[in-house]
């Protein structure tokens, strides 16, 4: 018998989050239905990464005390709907209602650290943890109700939150069999979960929870917070990255603007609290034309960025060697080509926002961060506070697409909470400070070389890439705050973070008997960090464009071509089945489909994608008719929200694909706003149709990213289909179609 | 400072500020409404849209001072009096047409403004319809849709 510490009726009512997107209370109408019990099978398989610093199940769950189920994520909610996918899961292994679990996304001191929510990660760590912790709950809350009814396990039927005995006579629900305990257990191999061919919930498509809340204007958003008392801030970014403050006449601020408390001046760092948002803002305005900036260095000029990038690059880094390709490379069939990407950006719609209140004891955050453990660390450095005394609640924001501002807010938030305690303070970014202060993508270089035989298959291959980092994520390094920089006695990054993004899927997945991958890290001119598939959009749109050359010199057709280098049927069913739901289609004059493949980080989810474009021959314009992605993420947890994922996949990557760069000029970055940096409207937009391949029996991987890397090298090769131009330079503009 | 009595949602509002606050602030911090949603400030993106008279128009810019007798409705009025959703609200719903959903208030006050002018709309009077309005989370094709469910419906 294991320990059951007694958990306080206070400790329940805590654990119900402040705007916590829950579900609503309903009568037990579920007892009465199907209550026979699925068959089980145990899974032996590896443990999520999660749950190595939270193995135990009440890390993961608990219950409450109407017998209703807490879950605890240290994921958050971008969007993605992770949160209807981990109900569905704990709803689905402990035989619940959807309405009878609740899930509680990330809170420091209350749920496991999952570090961030990135890399299509959180299906396959948090959602999976839970399904194992929820597994090994049923198991023992059976125990327990075995030994309360002094009846035997398999007398026993455990159905929409109740144990029953099999005769009816005696049932107990989840609370009454705990008593107020919660399953203190490790979760250990073998675990007994649901055959999938059981399943009620997983696998399906459950509409989110969140949606009809957004469509009544409810308070979802950290934008939407509002506390007692609480107070307007804004923060005046410097004139450019390396400026300084030489001065600030604040003079005349207070007869000008209303309602401003306080101003808050740490070395190059403007804070200015207000009562009001909108005299924030204006107080924002005044103390912009009363500053004083020294001024920083240029940056490069846009046109020579690609050769002033390979001027400051390291020297390469072997990242993956087979075989031997330089002996094949003196063959005479052996193309090259050069891609390039500029910087783009994240474009969240909604400019980040940071709360944060300072009791005098402790620092409490509010942040849309996707992962508010690092950023305490990081937090905790810049502040020299111990992190036990900074307590940070996810809340969600606008959809980011990888780090973004959301910490530099909260960094702010926290900065101004210290310096004006007992009040909430609210910190809202401007269009502009998102626009010209969020970390981009980074612009790369990729160079493929390879060699064919005389059948037309590639016998050799090399990627050459030339790439910054591709995460600078809050984390042990304050510096990776934005105001770290800027406070007086300012710091700067140590590191550069995390490399390896910018060689994902820079090997190619097909089957080369001799391959080579060089890595070329440079420290460039704009602030950079994670965009959503960090390199894996740039090398991909690289290697499938050079496939397609590659195919065309061989006289084959792109799909035979790609198959016949595939072994890894499941990637060889993606591209049958995108052949067979577009062949049916005509091509008229002016039009082409092209076709592109990926696995993404070439260990988790597959896809293949067609587009189809036109492109007007007069004005260069392409015109993105259709695209279809065929997908296949292993098990489904939920079919409408991988679509949902896949297709939003797409269409931002033909945005980023046919319009977006970040342009710059001087030492200002000149991409400051919407029309400055367009994006796709409504116009532009595609046709998208999504066509899942299920496999139940594998390994559940995550979508947000996976239709991403294909989309840019569908387009290219549809576009070149079309026009027989064939655009290597990122965004394929009717410019360079037409040049 | 200037007092302001304001049609919003069916009631009648007093607000005290300085004519020059944008409709978007005013809502917001003063009404507290979580409709309307600041993008841009420069009434590029869409996201803080109502309806002024039942036409949709961002309410980021358009100063308070300018609004007079205009009749205001936000995401929050669009449902009738027993809670029931606009069947422009209810599509969305059905279409699964949100990913975040920071967006949604304004493609939804903008279908609602275009379905009242064109009750029958065609695809590409859709688009043009809602061409003001930015979704990075790319949720197009569903809002598209969710747009022609709406017409039948309503």
């Amino acid at each position: 018998m294991i320990e059951l510490p007694k958990t306080s009726r206070r400790k329940f009512l805590r654990n119900i989050g402040y705007i916590s997107v829950g579900f609503p209370l309903l009568s037990s109408c579920f007892a009465e239905q199907d209550q026979k019990i699925a068959a089980r099978i145990n899974y032996d398989g590896n443990l999520p990464g999660s749950m190595r610093n939270a193995s135990k199940v009440n890390a993961w769950l608990q219950v409450l005390e109407n017998g209703r189920v807490l879950v605890f994520s240290g994921k958050v909610e971008l969007g993605q709907g992770i949160r209807m996918a981990i109900c569905q899961v704990a709803a689905e292994e402990l035989d619940l209602e959807l309405d009878q679990v609740e899930v509680h996304l990330a809170e420091t001191g209350v749920t496991p650290d999952e570090g961030y929510t990135a890399g299509s990660g959180s299906v396959p760590n948090s959602a999976m943890s839970v399904r194992y912790a929820a597994a090994t709950a049923r198991q023992k809350l059976l125990e327990l109700a075995s030994d309360k009814l002094k009846t035997s396990i398999e007398n026993l039927i455990l159905y929409g939150g109740k144990v029953k005995s099999k005769n009816g006579n005696q049932s107990l629900n989840f609370a009454e069999i705990l008593e107020g305990a919660q399953i203190d257990l490790e979760v250990t191999r073998p675990v007994p979960v649901k055959i999938n061919t059981e399943y009620r919930y997983v696998g399906k498509s459950i509409h989110r929870k969140d949606i009809p809340k957004m469509v009544r204007g409810e308070a979802i958003y950290i934008q939407d917070l509002r506390f007692p008392g609480m107070v307007h801030a804004r923060v005046l970014r410097p004139a450019s990255y390396q400026a300084k403050l030489l001065s600030i006449d604040q003079s005349d601020l207070t007869s000008q603007v209303s309602g401003v408390l306080k101003t808050h001046i740490n070395g190059s760092f403007v804070g200015v609290i207000a009562e009001r948002e909108y005299q924030a803002i204006q107080a924002e305005n005044f103390l912009r034309r009363k500053a004083k900036w020294s001024s920083g260095t240029e940056f490069p000029e846009e046109k020579n960025l690609f050769d002033h990038i390979k001027s400051i690059a390291d020297p390469a880094r072997n990242v993956r060697e087979e075989g031997i390709v330089s002996s094949e490379f003196s063959s005479k069939n052996t193309i090259k080509a050069k891609y390039t990407k500029p910087y783009i950006m994240h474009g969240s719609i909604g400019p980040a926002c940071g709360i944060a209140k300072y009791d005098g004891e402790t620092l409490h955050i509010w942040s849309h961060s996707q992962g508010i453990y690092p950023m305490r660390r990081a937090i905790s450095g810049m502040l020299k506070m111990e992190e036990s005394k900074i307590h940070v609640i996810s809340v969600p924001g606008a959809g980011c697409f990888g780090h973004s501002t959301a910490d530099d807010a909260a960094a702010d938030a926290a900065i101004l909470a210290l310096e004006y305690p007992g009040k909430h303070i609210r910190v809202q970014w401007s269009r502009n400070d998102e626009h010209t202060w969020e970390p981009y993508g980074t612009a790369m270089i990729m160079e493929m070389e390879a060699s064919l035989d005389d059948q037309g298959k590639i016998t050799a291959w090399k990627s050459d890439v030339w790439t910054d980092s591709h995460s600078l994520r809050p984390d042990s390094d304050p510096a990776t705050l934005l105001d770290t920089r800027y406070l007086e006695n300012p710091v700067q990054l140590k590191g550069r973070g995390y490399l390896g993004g910018g060689h994902r899927n820079a090997d190619p997945y097909y089957d080369f008997p001799n391959m080579q991958v060089n890595a070329y890290f440079f420290e460039g001119p704009l602030r950079v960090s994670s965009l959503r598939s960090l390199g894996a959009y740039s090398n991909i749109f690289a290697i499938e464009s050079f496939m397609d050359e590659l195919a065309e010199k061989g006289d084959k057709d792109p799909i035979e071509f790609r198959i016949a280098h595939l072994t890894d049927e499941r990637a060889i069913a993606t591209l049958k089945k995108l052949k067979d739901i577009t062949q049916s289609q005509s091509v008229k004059e002016g039009e082409g489909i092209g076709y592109a493949f990926s696995r993404y980080k070439n260990n988790t989810a597959y896809c293949s994608i067609a587009a189809k474009v036109k492109v007007d021959p007069e004005t260069g314009k392409v015109n993105i008719q259709k695209m279809w992605a065929v997908g296949d993420v292993g098990q489904i947890i939920n079919l409408d929200g991988i679509k949902n994922q896949f297709e939003g996949g797409m269409i931002q990557a033909a945005s980023w694909t046919l319009k977006e760069q970040v342009r710059f000029s001087g030492e200002k970055i000149s991409s400051e706003d919407w029309y400055d940096y367009p994006i796709f409207r409504f116009p532009e937009i595609p046709e998208v149709e999504v066509e899942m391949i299920d496999r139940p029996n594998e390994n559940a991987e995550g979508g947000g990213e996976v239709s991403m890397p294909p989309t840019g090298a569908a387009i290219a090769n549809a576009v070149y289909r079309a026009s027989g131009k064939r655009v290597n330079d990122l965004p394929i503009t009717s410019e360079k179609i037409l040049g | 400072m200037p007092k302001y009595n304001l049609h919003i949602n069916g009631s009648q509002k007093s607000v005290e500020t300085e004519a020059d606050t944008p409709l978007l602030y005013v809502l917001r911090d003063y009404l507290e409404l979580n409709g309307p949603k600041f993008g841009c400030g420069l009434s590029q993106c869409g996201a803080c849209m109502v309806l002024i008279d039942g036409v949709a128009e961002t309410s980021c810019v358009r100063p308070v001072g300018s609004i007079r007798d205009s009749k205001i409705i936000t995401l929050e009025g669009l449902a009738d009096n027993n809670e029931k959703l606009h069947p422009v609200q209810e599509a969305f719903v059905q279409e699964q047409a949100a990913q975040c959903g920071y967006c949604l208030n304004g493609m939804v006050i903008a279908s609602v403004s275009l379905l009242r002018k064109n009750p029958n709309p065609n695809d590409s009077e859709i688009r043009e319809g809602l061409e003001l309005n930015l979704c990075r989370c790319s949720a197009h094709s569903r809002i598209l849709k969710a747009v022609k469910s709406a017409a039948k419906n309503l």
